[in-house]
C-alpha cells in the first residue's frame, strides 16, 4: 500500500435553513449522507471509514464522532472526529483526502453538520479564544471580521460600497442553489441600510445563521472511475493556523491564505491563479473578505481587490466565477459550511453543478476560513493528477 | 399528531463552570498591572519582537522567551470596531450591553496588539492609528479588568 | 502498510493540578521532549496534528491554545478531537498519503480546570439521556456490573489490577499515583458507585504527551531509535448504552482483529510481549485482554489470580502503572503508545519487560468504550 490519486465520487447536502426543528442532530446529518450515498449510488456497507465534525459548543454535544453514529453510519466502523472550528468542513476534506491516499481505507464518508439554531451562535463562538485574554471584547466571528475590515479599509480606502458589491454577487449567485438558505437577491442600497451590526459590517454584509449537513464521500483511484464517470480529483492541500492569540494577527491581509495559497500553487505547478483556475468556492464569511481574501490569494494585487469585483470578473459570467453557490453569506451551517466549498466546488469539476454551474470546468479552488484567521485549501481537477 | 412543543429540550441553567490557568507568563503580567499599573511584554531573545499577551513561545521562532519589557502604557488604535448587536455572553450567560468599542491597541514598545474596551463618547474620534490611554480600574484584582477601557487621547 | 516508526516520544509528568501551566506550556515541555528524543529541531518536522477535546479545555477550537508552542506556524497542522491514539492515526496517514515525511502528533487536557462528571456528563444525548444525571463513573459501573455478571469476575480481581498499576508506578517517574496498596485497600475505599471503589477508578490529572512518526527513509535521519508500526486499526461501536451488550466490546475486537492482521499476528497471546491498555478503571483493564484475544473469553480474572499480567508475569500489562496511577484525559492513548515505544527500545529502567520486540497500545473515545484504537508496534522492521 503507498499513496493513492484521491477523488471526491459524491456528495450530498441538506436543504439548509435557518432552523430545523423537525429533526435533531443525527436525523441532519443522515439527510446529508443518504444523499451522497444516493449520488454515488453506494450503501453504507461500502463505506470503510468515516470522518465528521462541528464545532462541540454550537451544539453541546462531547464525543460527537461516538454520538453520530446512527446518523453517520458509524456503527462498527472507523470513525474519527475532527475540528478546527470553522475551517472544520475544509480540515475534514483534507483529512478524508489523505486517509484514502494512504491506503488504509478505500472508500471514506466526510460529514460536517452544524445546528447553530440550538445554541447562540456568537457566544459559542467566543469560546473559541482565549479565556484570560481573548474573551471580555471579543464578540464573535463578527467583531473579529470587523476589525479586518477596519484595519484594510485604513490601509487601502475600500469603502463599505465595495464590500456590498460582494454580497450582491453571491446573494445573486445563491438563487441557483436549491440547497442554500437565502435565495433572494439584494441591491447595494439594502446592504447599505441593513442594520449596522459591527462597523463596517452591516446585516447583510455577513453570514447567516444556519443549521445544515453536508457529505462528501472520496475514493482512491482503485475504484473512483467505477464509482463515477466523471470524478472530481484532489491535486492537493494546504492549510496554515498561523496565529493563537488575536492580537497577534495581521489584520487586513489574511496571512494564512497568502502561505497555504503558495504552497498549494506552487505544488500543482500553477504559476497564474487567475489565468488557470476556472473557479472558486471562495469560504467568505463576510463581504470584505470578497475584496481582501483574492489578494492574498494572488488572484488581485494589493489594494486593487475592490477593482477586480466592480469589474464583474468574479460574477457568472466573468473569467473568474466565485461562489457559484452563493457562498457563506447565503448559507452558513458553520462545521458543514467549508465541507460545503469542497462539495459545491467537486460539482462545478464533475458538470453537475445544474443551474449553478460554470461552463467547461477543469480546475477549482476551495477554501476554509475560521479560528484565529486560519486557512484551508484545496486543489480539485478533473484530470488525474500525473503524480 | 403530536404537539409541536415537545420538539424542543432545553439545556436550562446548565453551566460548566472552569477554572482556566493563567500561567507564569500571564501572571507576571498581571501583577505588574495590579500592584505597579505597569504593563509588560516579553522580547523574543531570536527576532526581537515584543508580545503582549506575554507567553513562553515565540510562535515564529519556535524559542522560549524570558526577557519582560516595560511597554505603553499609551499606544494606538491598531484597529477597532464598534460593536452593536445583541449577544449572550459566554462568561455570564446574560446578554453583552451594546454598543461598546472593541479596540486592539498597540502599546508603545510593543509589536503586537492589545485587545480591550474603547471609550465611544464620541465615536468620531475613534480611528486606525488615533493614540489612547488606559483608564484603570479603582479596585485591583489582578485581571484584565484592572483596565476598566483605553480612552482617545488624540 | 509502508513502513512507518516512532521516532521520538516524550510526555510531561501526570500531575492532579498543574496549577502553573498553560495548555501551551505542557505541549512545549513535550514537544521539545519528543524533539531532542528523536535528535530533531522543529524545522525537520513536516507537519502537526494537534489532539485535543473541547469539552474538557473549556475551549471550542482547542487547538488553537497549543499552536505556538507545537510549532504549527508555518506549516500544515490539523486537529483531532478523540484520543491521543486517534490523533497519531491521523498523524500516520498523513505520512502514508505521501504527503509528509515525519508528522508530530500531541495531546493534552488539564482534567484540573473543569468538573470532570459535567464534562462526560455532556456525551449523554441531550434529548433523551442527559438529564438522567449520568457520567462516565456511573456509565462504566453499569458496564462493569455487567461484565463482572457475564464473566464471574469479582471485586477482588478488580481490586488485584488496582494494586497491580498502582504499584508499577513506583518504577515510573511520570506516574501521578505510585501506591502500595492491597486488594483489601481498594475494597475498602470509598464506593463511588457499585460496583466501582475510589481506588477502582483514575484520577483525572493534567497532562500531555508528544510523539514525532516518520516514514522509513526518514527513521533513520536524526539519530533516534525507531520503533516500526506494523498494525493500526480503530472502530466504534453503536451509541445508546442500550444498544449494545456492556459486557461484550465488540468494537475492541474488530479493532484488535485488524490490527493484529496487518501486522502478521496470529496468536496475540504469545505474539505480544507487552500491552498497554487503556484501564480508565481497573474492570476494563480485565475486560480489554479478553476484548483483545490476550487471552481467552472470561479468563482474564483467572490469569490475573495468576500473576500472568505482573511485570515478571508471562504477558506484562500497563506496566507503566497506567491510567489508574494518572489519567489526563486524551493524552491516555497517545501516552499508552509512548510507553509501548519505550518497552520496545529497552528503555523503561526498573519496569522494563526483559526481552519485549512487540506490543501493544491502546486507546479510547466515547463512553464505556464505545470506540477503540489498537496499535501494534515492534523493534523490528
Amino acid at each position: 500500500m503507498g499513496k493513492k490519486r484521491v477523488a471526491v465520487v459524491g456528495t450530498g447536502q441538506t436543504f439548509h435553513k435557518s432552523h430545523r426543528p423537525d429533526v435533531n442532530g443525527q436525523e441532519l446529518i443522515n439527510e446529508a449522507v443518504r444523499r451522497a450515498l444516493e449520488d454515488s449510488d453506494l450503501k453504507i456497507a461500502d463505506i470503510d471509514a468515516i470522518v465528521i465534525g462541528n464545532m462541540d459548543h454550537f451544539e453541546g454535544i462531547n464525543y460527537v464522532d461516538c454520538w453520530s453514529v446512527d446518523g453517520s453510519g458509524g456503527f462498527m466502523k472507523p470513525i474519527i472526529k475532527l475540528t478546527t472550528g470553522g475551517t472544520t468542513g475544509s480540515t475534514l476534506a483534507m483529512a478524508g483526502y489523505h486517509i484514502v491516499a494512504s491506503g488504509l481505507f478505500e472508500k471514506v464518508l466526510i460529514v460536517g453538520w452544524e445546528k447553530n439554531s440550538e445554541s447562540d451562535t456568537t457566544g459559542a463562538i467566543t469560546t473559541a479564544f482565549d479565556p484570560v485574554w481573548d474573551r471580555l471584547v471579543f464578540a464573535g466571528a463578527i467583531s473579529g471580521l470587523a476589525v479586518e475590515a477596519q484595519a484594510y479599509m485604513a490601509k487601502y480606502g475600500a469603502t463599505d460600497r465595495d464590500a456590498a458589491r460582494v454580497s450582491v454577487r453571491d446573494r445573486k449567485h445563491a438563487c441557483n442553489n436549491p440547497h442554500a438558505q437565502l435565495r433572494k437577491e439584494v441591491t447595494i442600497e439594502e446592504v447599505l441600510m441593513s442594520p449596522m451590526l459591527a462597523d463596517p459590517i452591516h446585516l447583510l454584509d455577513v453570514c447567516p445563521r444556519t443549521d445544515g449537513a453536508c457529505a462528501v464521500i472520496m475514493a482512491s483511484e482503485d475504484v473512483a472511475e467505477k464509482i463515477c464517470a466523471v470524478p472530481d480529483w484532489i491535486w492537493g492541500t494546504a492549510n496554515r493556523h498561523v496565529y493563537s492569540y488575536l492580537g497577534d494577527v495581521n489584520w487586513g491581509e489574511l496571512d494564512s491564505m497568502f502561505h497555504a495559497s503558495q504552497e498549494l500553487f506552487s505544488k500543482a505547478g500553477i504559476k497564474e491563479p487567475r489565468k488557470e483556475i476556472d473557479v472558486i468556492e471562495l469560504y467568505q464569511p463576510y463581504s470584505f473578505a470578497g475584496i481582501i481574501w483574492i489578494e492574498d490569494m494572488g488572484i488581485a494585487e494589493r489594494g486593487k481587490g475592490a477593482e477586480y469585483i466592480w469589474s464583474g470578473a468574479t460574477d457568472m459570467e466573468g473569467e473568474l466565477p466565485i461562489n457559484p453557490s452563493g457562498g457563506v453569506i447565503a448559507c452558513n451551517p458553520i462545521g458543514a459550511t467549508a465541507l460545503i466549498r469542497c462539495a459545491e466546488a467537486a460539482l462545478q469539476v464533475m458538470g453537475k453543478a445544474d443551474a449553478r454551474q460554470v461552463a467547461d470546468v477543469k480546475v477549482a479552488v476551495s477554501t476554509g476560513f475560521g479560528g484565529c484567521m486560519w486557512t484551508d485549501m484545496l486543489l480539485h481537477g478533473r484530470e488525474k493528477p500525473d503524480y | 399528531m403530536a404537539d409541536k412543543e415537545a420538539l424542543v429540550i432545553s439545556s436550562g441553567e446548565a453551566r460548566q463552570p472552569f477554572n482556566y490557568a493563567v500561567g507564569l507568563y500571564g501572571s507576571k503580567f498581571f501583577q505588574e498591572l495590579r500592584n505597579n499599573r505597569r504593563i509588560v511584554g516579553v522580547k523574543c531573545p531570536k527576532c526581537g519582537k515584543v508580545y503582549i499577551p506575554p507567553r513562553r513561545v515565540c510562535g515564529d521562532c519556535f524559542v522560549e522567551m524570558k526577557e519582560f519589557v516595560e511597554v505603553g502604557p499609551g499606544g494606538v488604535i491598531g484597529t477597532f470596531t464598534i460593536l452593536r448587536y445583541a449577544f449572550i455572553d459566554p462568561e455570564t450567560g446574560e446578554q453583552k450591553p451594546v454598543p461598546y468599542g472593541y479596540g486592539f491597541i498597540k502599546f508603545d514598545g510593543a509589536d503586537t496588539l492589545f485587545q480591550h474596551y474603547i471609550d465611544i463618547e464620541d465615536e468620531s474620534r475613534v480611528k486606525v492609528g488615533a493614540r489612547v490611554e488606559p483608564v484603570f480600574s479603582e479596585e485591583s484584582k489582578g485581571t484584565i479588568k484592572d483596565i476598566l477601557y483605553f480612552r482617545v487621547t488624540d | 502498510m509502508e513502513r512507518i516508526a516512532i521516532i521520538g516520544i516524550g510526555m510531561t509528568k501526570i500531575e492532579a493540578n498543574k496549577k502553573g501551566d498553560t495548555f501551551a506550556d505542557m505541549a512545549w515541555e513535550a514537544v521539545n521532549k519528543a524533539l531532542n528524543d528523536a535528535g530533531m529541531t522543529i524545522d525537520d518536522v513536516d507537519n502537526v496534528i494537534t489532539t485535543s477535546n473541547d469539552f474538557w479545555d473549556g475551549r471550542t477550537i482547542s487547538c488553537m491554545a497549543v499552536g505556538d508552542a507545537s510549532g504549527v506556524r508555518n506549516k500544515n497542522a490539523s486537529c483531532v478531537e478523540g484520543d491521543g491514539a486517534f490523533g497519531a492515526f491521523y498523524g500516520l496517514s498523513r505520512i502514508l498519503s505521501g504527503s509528509y515525511g515525519t508528522t508530530l502528533v500531541t495531546a493534552h487536557s488539564k482534567g484540573s480546570e473543569s468538573v470532570s462528571s459535567l464534562i462526560t456528563n455532556a456525551a449523554f444525548d441531550p434529548i433523551y439521556e442527559r438529564a438522567l444525571g449520568l457520567d462516565m463513573i456511573t456509565a462504566c459501573a453499569m458496564q462493569a456490573n455487567s461484565y463482572m455478571h457475564r464473566t464471574g469476575t469479582r471485586p477482588e480481581h478488580l481490586a488485584m489490577v488496582s494494586v497491580k498499576n498502582h504499584g508499577n508506578a513506583f518504577h515510573n517517574p511520570m506516574a501521578q499515583l505510585p501506591m502500595k496498596i492491597t486488594i483489601d485497600d481498594v475494597l475498602q475505599s470509598e464506593m463511588v458507585a457499585d460496583p466501582l471503589h475510589k481506588l477502582d477508578c483514575s484520577p483525572v490529572s493534567d497532562g500531555c504527551c508528544a510523539v514525532i512518526l516518520a516514514s522509513e527513509s526518514r527513521a533513520q535521519k536524526y539519530g533516534g531509535r525507531p520503533v516500526w508500526v506494523k498494525g493500526v486499526s480503530f472502530c466504534s461501536d453503536s451509541y445508546f448504552l442500550g444498544d449494545r451488550d456492556l459486557a461484550i466490546p465488540r468494537s475492541l475486537k474488530a479493532a484488535g482483529q485488524k490490527a493484529y492482521s496487518m501486522a502478521g499476528i496470529t496468536e496475540p497471546s504469545r505474539e505480544i510481549h507487552v500491552a498497554e491498555v487503556y484501564d480508565a478503571f481497573s474492570y476494563q483493564e480485565l475486560m480489554w485482554i479478553e476484548g483483545l484475544g490476550l487471552c481467552e473469553e472470561g479468563r482474564s480474572k483467572d490469569l490475573m489470580e495468576k500473576d500472568a499480567f505482573h511485570l515478571k508475569g508471562t504477558l506484562p500489562v500497563n506496566p507503566s502503572g497506567g491510567l489508574l496511577s494518572g489519567h489526563p484525559v486524551i493524552a491516555g492513548g497517545l501516552i499508552r503508545i509512548a510507553e509501548a515505544v519505550r518497552q520496545l527500545r529497552g528503555e523503561a529502567g526498573d519496569y522494563q519487560v526483559d526481552g519485549a520486540t512487540r506490543a501493544m497500545a491502546h486507546g479510547i473515545n466515547g463512553l464505556c468504550g464505545q470506540s477503540h484504537c489498537v496499535w501494534i508496534l515492534d523493534s523490528a522492521k
